[in-house]
This record gives C-alpha cells, sequence and structure tokens, in this order.
C-alpha cells in the first residue's frame, strides 16, 4: 500500500527537487544576513531584522501573493527579469523554489545567527596576527566554526520547504509536474471524491521524509559540533 | 627596535604610554590593570589608539597624525594569547601551518620540523586541541605564532625560548621571578602609563617605583658570574661588582652568569663588621637612601661597589642606627635566602 503511483512520485520528486534549489540558492544570502545581522551595526539594522523575519509572521498567502505582485511576469521584478535574463518564476517550479526559499529563510538565518554570536572573536583576532585577511577570516575561522548553525538552518529550510503550501500555491499554482509538490498534491487528493486513501498514503510519506531531514540534520549536527569543539574524532 | 607611543581612553581608563625596546626580551610590569595588555593589543594591531606612534625595525605600523594604521594580518607581530587561543576545528599541525598560508611571501623563517622538535609537542600534531592541557596549548601557540615568521613576538605566557629564538619578544609579566629569569628590560607601568624603562638590575632596585610595582617582595637584581662550587656543602660563590655572594642551590656551571635577585627582607644592617655569626654574606656598602613606609618598616637603598642592594628594615631600627645617606654600613644576606628560586641565566 506504500508504492506510490507515477504521479505521486513525480510530486515526492518535484518537492524534493525544489526544496533542494531553494536552499543551495538562498544559503550564501542567508550566511550574509546572519553575519550582518550577528556582527555588524548599521543604521536600519532593525528594520532588516524584521524584514528577514517577516516571513515567519505573515500569513504564507500574503508571502505568496507579494511574490506574485513583484516576481510575476509583469511584475517590477519579474518583467525585467525575464526581459534580459530569460528567467521565469511565475507558474514553474523555480518559482515554488524561490516560494520555499523565503518561507524558509527567517529559520535559517536564525540557527546561522545564533551559531556566529556564539563564536569567540578572540579567535578571529588571533588569526589576524597570523596573517589572515578578512577574507581568510571569514573562510578559514568564522565560517567554519559557524558550520553547526549553517547545517541546522538548512536543514530547517530545508524540511520547511518540503512543507510549503500557501505561498506556493497562491504564487505558482498547482500544475501537475510542474508545481505540484506534495503538499499541493496531498490537498489535491483530498479535494477530489475518493482521493482519501492517496491522500493518507502521501501523509505518511510526508511523515517519514521530515522524520528522515530531522535525523540526517541531527547526525550531521552533532558531528560537525565535535569538531567545533576541537575534540577529536573518536573516543 | 621596536618604538611605542599610543594614548587611550577606555571608559575610566586612561592609557598614555610611551616606551622604546632593544631586541631581546622585554617585559611589561605592573598590577593587574596598569595597561600591560591594551598595551600589548595596541602594538599587535587589534586595538587602535587614539594618538600615537608604532614603529618597528624603522617601519611605521602607526601613526595618528599621518593616517597610518597598518592592520593586523600585515604587521607580521606573532601573538600568543594567554588562552593559547588555538583553532578548535583544526588539528594541532594545521592550526601550527595556518600562518604559513599568509606569510610565504615573506619565506619561512624557521622551519617546521624545527619548531615541533624546540616544543616537544611532535606526539600531539594529529589531535584537535580541544583535549589538550594548558601547558600543551601554550607550546602550540607559541609554535603556531612562530611559524607565521613574526619580526617581533608578543606573550602572555614565556618559556626558557630565547636562546633557541632569534626574535625580540615584549611579553606581559606575571611574577617577579620571571623578569629576573629571563628580561633584558623591564617596562615598569601603572595606571596607563610607563613609570620606567631600563635593564632588571637597575629598575628593580628603585625605591620609588614600589608603589607602581604593587605586591611583589622588594628586592635588588644583581649580575653575577659562579667563580666556585664547594661540592662538599653545595655552597656557591658568585662574583659581583660590589665583591662575592655565597648561595645555596645554584644550578649553574663555573664561569656561567647568573642574575640574583636579594629580597629586601632577607637584607640586614649593622653599623659594624658582624663576628661569630651564622651569615655567611657580610658586605661593605654605603646608604643612598632611606624611604620610610606607612607602616613600621623602612626601604633603604645601598651602594655595594657598582651594585645596589635594598635592605627592608622596621622604622625603629632606622632611628637607632640613625641610618642616612652617605653612612658607611655593613650588610648582611644568608646564603641560605639565595636560592634557586631567586637567581636564573642571563
Amino acid at each position: 500500500m506504500l508504492v506510490p503511483t507515477p504521479e505521486e512520485l513525480e510530486a515526492i520528486r518535484l518537492s524534493l527537487k525544489v526544496a533542494a534549489l531553494s536552499v543551495t540558492a538562498s544559503l550564501p544570502i542567508a550566511v550574509a544576513a546572519a553575519w550582518l545581522l550577528a556582527r555588524r551595526e548599521f543604521p536600519g539594522k532593525t528594520l532588516l531584522d524584521a524584514f528577514v523575519h517577516l516571513p515567519l509572521v505573515l500569513p504564507p498567502v500574503v508571502v505568496g501573493y507579494f511574490l506574485l505582485l513583484l516576481f510575476g511576469r509583469y511584475g517590477p521584478i519579474g518583467g525585467p527579469l525575464e526581459r534580459w535574463f530569460g528567467v521565469v518564476f511565475a507558474f514553474r517550479w523555480t518559482g515554488a523554489a524561490l516560494a520555499a526559499a523565503v518561507m524558509g529563510f527567517p529559520l535559517m538565518v536564525r540557527a546561522m545567527r545564533l551559531s556566529l554570536e556564539a563564536i569567540d572573536v578572540r579567535l578571529e583576532a588571533a588569526a589576524r596576527t597570523l596573517g589572515a585577511g578578512p577574507l581568510a577570516v571569514f573562510f578559514g575561522v568564522t565560517l567554519p566554526l559557524a558550520m553547526p548553525g549553517v547545517i541546522t538552518g538548512a536543514m530547517l529550510s530545508f524540511a520547511r520547504g518540503l512543507g510549503e503550501f500557501g505561498a506556493t500555491i497562491t504564487f505558482v499554482s498547482n500544475i501537475p509536474g510542474e508545481t505540484r509538490t506534495l503538499p499541493i498534491a496531498i490537498y489535491t487528493y483530498t479535494q477530489v471524491p475518493g482521493g482519501d486513501p492517496q491522500a493518507l498514503r502521501l501523509s505518511l510519506i510526508a511523515v517519514v521524509l521530515s522524520l528522515g531531514a530531522l535525523f540526517a540534520s541531527e547526525v550531521l549536527a552533532r558531528r560537525t559540533q565535535r569538531r567545533v569543539r576541537g575534540l577529536d574524532a573518536q573516543g | 627596535m621596536l618604538r611605542v607611543s599610543a594614548a587611550l581612553r577606555l571608559g575610566a581608563f586612561q592609557l598614555d604610554a610611551q616606551f622604546e625596546a632593544e631586541g631581546g626580551v622585554t617585559a611589561l610590569f605592573g598590577r593587574s590593570g596598569s595597561g600591560k595588555t591594551s598595551l600589548v593589543n595596541i602594538i599587535a594591531g587589534l586595538l587602535r589608539p587614539e594618538r600615537g606612534r608604532i614603529e618597528l625595525d624603522g617601519q611605521t605600523l602607526f601613526d595618528s597624525e599621518h593616517g597610518i594604521d597598518v592592520p593586523a594580518e600585515r604587521r607580521r607581530i606573532g601573538y600568543v594569547f594567554q588562552e593559547g587561543r588555538l583553532f578548535p576545528h583544526l588539528t594541532v599541525r594545521q592550526n601550527l601551518l595556518f600562518g604559513r598560508w599568509f606569510n610565504r611571501a615573506a619565506g619561512p623563517r624557521i622551519e617546521f620540523e624545527q619548531v615541533v622538535q624546540l616544543l616537544g609537542i611532535d606526539h600531539l600534531l594529529a589531535r584537535r586541541p580541544g583535549a589538550l592541557s594548558g601547558g600543551e596549548k601554550q607550546r602550540v601557540a607559541i609554535g603556531r605564532a612562530l611559524l607565521a615568521g613574526p619580526r617581533l613576538l608578543l606573550m602572555h605566557y614565556i618559556e626558557r625560548l630565547r636562546d633557541e629564538l632569534q626574535i625580540p619578544i615584549v611579553y606581559v609579566s606575571h611574577s617577579i621571578e620571571e623578569v629576573v629569569r629571563l628580561a633584558d628590560t623591564v617596562v615598569v607601568m601603572s595606571d596607563g602609563a610607563v613609570r620606567a624603562t631600563g635593564a632588571p638590575q637597575d629598575v628593580m632596585g628603585r625605591l620609588d617605583l614600589r608603589p607602581a610595582t604593587g605586591r611583589y617582595e622588594a628586592g635588588a637584581v644583581i649580575e653575577t658570574r659562579v667563580l666556585a662550587y664547594d661540592e662538599h656543602d653545595d655552597v656557591t660563590t658568585l662574583g659581583f661588582e660590589g665583591g662575592e655572594l655565597l648561595a645555596t642551590n645554584v644550578d649553574a656551571l663555573i664561569g656561567e652568569p647568573v642574575r640574583v635577585r636579594v629580597r629586601a627582607r632577607d637584607v640586614s644592617l649593622a653599623l659594624r663588621a658582624p663576628e661569630d655569626v651564622s651569615i655567611l654574606n657580610v658586605l661593605r656598602g654605603r646608604v643612598l637612601e632611606v624611604r620610610e613606609g606607612a607602616e613600621a618598616a623602612a626601604d633603604v637603598r645601598l651602594a655595594v661597589g657598582g651594585a645596589t642592594l635594598l635592605a627592608r628594615v622596621t622604622r625603629r631600627s632606622v632611628e637607632r642606627l640613625k641610618l642616612a645617606p652617605g653612612l658607611e654600613i655593613y650588610a648582611m644576606v644568608k646564603a641560605i635566602s639565595l636560592d634557586r628560586h631567586s637567581t636564573g641565566f642571563t
């Protein structure tokens, strides 16, 4: 009963693809935002902080609607993107990835920021006395030490991306094979008569996927945590 | 050659310090909170003074007037921090090689194997710093700083490395014994200012610096050389500018230079040469200065030949013996009070 139909398999594959792209693309931006919030004082910092957290407190439908306005084919960002670069988000799977990235962004930044704030900045000073410039300090000391937060943030965002519904369906609609991700497929089955068994099956698969992601992130985070504490791999 | 002049306000604390150091080992000495660490951080480029000028081997590293501020990573000044500050995510070997990466243009002044051997950290190379002991961490930290090819080493911790290293060292000293043992130059600091700079034997004998240097036991430092050693009773004869000193338990060979710290409270004074006393060292000298303290004690500075001695006696004794500058006097020092702990190689 747990063997999925090709249609269901399509939804699972699409969901994983969307979540993976959303995490990969938003990771560098999230690291930059977390670093700015953790380490720099600048005018408008509170504003940036609020902006980053907005998707966490807004109804997902609202986020999806704003994305539609901004990134739609005639939107102020979506229009030029299509005209100059041929990049289209609206009603494409890449748009679903964008929606997932935006919704997962605050989770990602929060985890990374916590990790960055926990770093002993005196280690960075030590690196400078050894000749490391700002970039070398960041990639040689700061980022490796923030790795547990980066991994946790990425995993949280990935899990959030797998489950994204409201913003996605508003922004890119429900197109089989293009934007019908796992949660949207479940929703669709609940709307058709006799679709309950399929909805249940997909829901169970969603549970397995989410638990898997959570477990993987836990193992990975624990291992890197040992590393940044300076403990040997064994013992 | 290091020239430092720096002024900085940190909250209620005002730092305004100047000193010069000519190679060798320079000890910054003073109570905690006197500004030693701030000064070292300023030299490293980790703390920026409001005003001042820092010059190392003819290169200006900082000059507030001309807007020069070479960033820490380009000063080539090594820094051995008190807590080591090893990178926890790297192995000991990777920690040691961290600075090499950035200083390849400067060329390796000192070989990896040489440093590892010098510090005895061969068996630690594959380990991570988390599980190292405090001493091991500090040795790795020294190695890491050395391998970055520094022109100057700043240290919060010092071992007897100076003979092997040809790198000038400025270090924050926590003990007077260390200063006596290792320093070529002492910079005495208090309340953010430099009170005196000079050789330990010159600076440590000065009475006016006592409030600045704080709670270590007062004492003079004398440069000596081992003249003889009596195996029979383990007594060593040390020669100095003012005569000879007998000491016990000295760990040095005949002919070797030894620095001795004679604690002021181990020196007693007599107007006439004492007879039939157990004290082996009786030195003829002249009173230079008498400084009475707030309590019962008084410090007396004496010239013994070319050397200076300090004696701490009661104010009552000062009155009774009528101690005053110019008075000819005998200073008595128990040989047993001069031992391994108060002597050091130079």
